[in-house]
């Protein structure tokens, strides 16, 4: 990432949230904690630090998983991280990062594309989503308020977290009647 | 605890489903997977549901078909396995003037490459005919198949893309 990218976040790195956190379980829909609207966080208190280290523990132990929010590891509350680096679809990326009570400022260049969820684990969607993305929120451990602006791939990721912190699934957004299709099991 | 396979189809009109979804929850049938939709006017369910007999079922759908403008079917399956693919899933995409054996011909390209279509639509609209399809490809195989869809495409003077539908998992 060069360090324009970086700007966005400061000097925030993963090291602020202390040591690393525990990998909890993920929930499954219809789980009523995915359906609800997460609370806001105070971003420096000690159990938002605790839950975004978990988030990351968690989101590391899961093959391919690029993104996880709290109410997918059963907790109700407008956390989430994030990790896009290396995919082929990342344009603009942050690295790994955790952003607490976030929000979509500006949104921009739509475009369909199928998503999947760890939460819904058997079935894929196809969705729209912003290419162009500003979002911001705050850091946890440190508090302070970031904006972020990105692309492509990390701009889908984010709409997806804060759609799980806003109690929202993918399938609640999916383009039509015929949209939602049987995830392939591969041998 | 027997699993049906149902199929209704009629003359449009609104509450073909909530008539036929009412029927089925009243028998104690829990739909499981289904597609309903509108072709040319006729409305056509095709679901799979969980719970009574072929025979009750068959009763309680009878006076919806009484009057003859719907046809209700209803047959017992085995349930079926855990469904497993080797393939990775691609939409194709036909289009072009309205002629014989155009599904017909390009499903083929697709079966005989080992790919299996698990949705396909088709539309016809004025001159334009229109085909829809969901399909596991084998792996490696995908540009071969390309190519002779493209091929039989010319033969039938159509157009036909075949495009990965990989989902982001997120």
């Amino acid at each position: 990432m060069n360090r324009e990218e970086r700007a966005g976040l400061g000097d925030w790195t993963l090291d602020v949230l202390g040591p690393p956190g525990q990998v909890r379980p993920v929930v499954s829909a219809p789980a009523p904690v995915l359906s609800r609207a997460g609370g806001e966080v105070d971003p420096t208190a000690e159990q938002t630090v605790r839950l975004a280290a978990d988030l990351v523990a968690t989101m590391r132990v899961a093959p391919g998983c690029v993104g996880l929010a709290a109410p997918q590891i059963g907790v109700g509350a407008r956390v989430f991280a994030v990790d896009v680096t290396g995919h082929p679809k990342t344009g603009i990326g942050h690295g790994a990062f955790v952003l607490c009570n976030a929000v979509v400022v500006e949104a921009s260049r739509w475009k369909a594309g199928r998503e999947g969820c760890m939460s819904v684990p058997d079935l894929t969607g196809d969705v729209k989503r912003a290419g162009h993305l500003v979002v911001e929120g705050a850091l946890p451990g440190t508090g302070a308020t970031v904006r972020l602006v990105t692309d492509a791939f990390e701009a889908r990721a984010l709409q997806h977290e804060i759609d799980h912190c806003a109690g929202l699934l993918f399938l609640d957004r999916v383009a039509g009647a015929h949209a939602v299709y049987q995830r392939k099991v591969y041998l | 605890m027997s699993e049906l396979a149902i199929t209704v189809i009629g003359r449009d009109r609104p509450g073909i489903v909530a008539d036929v979804a009412e029927v089925l929850a009243r028998l104690g049938a829990n739909l499981t997977d289904s597609t309903m939709t509108r072709l040319r006017g006729h409305f056509a369910m095709t679901l799979i549901c969980v719970g009574p007999a072929v025979a009750e079922a068959e009763a309680a759908l009878a006076p919806l078909a009484a009057d003859g403008q719907l046809l209700a079917t209803v047959r017992a399956v085995v349930p079926d396995a855990e469904q497993t693919s080797n393939g990775a899933p691609y939409v194709l995409a036909v289009h072009g003037a309205d002629r014989m054996g155009i599904v017909a011909a390009m499903t083929r390209v697709l079966a005989e490459a080992g790919g299996n279509v698990t949705d396909l639509s088709t539309r016809l609209a004025g001159a334009l005919y229109v085909v829809l399809a969901e399909v596991e490809l084998p792996p490696d195989v995908a540009e071969q198949v390309t190519a002779r869809l493209a091929a039989t495409a010319a033969e039938l003077g159509v157009e036909v893309t075949l495009r990965p539908a990989d989902p982001d998992l997120l």
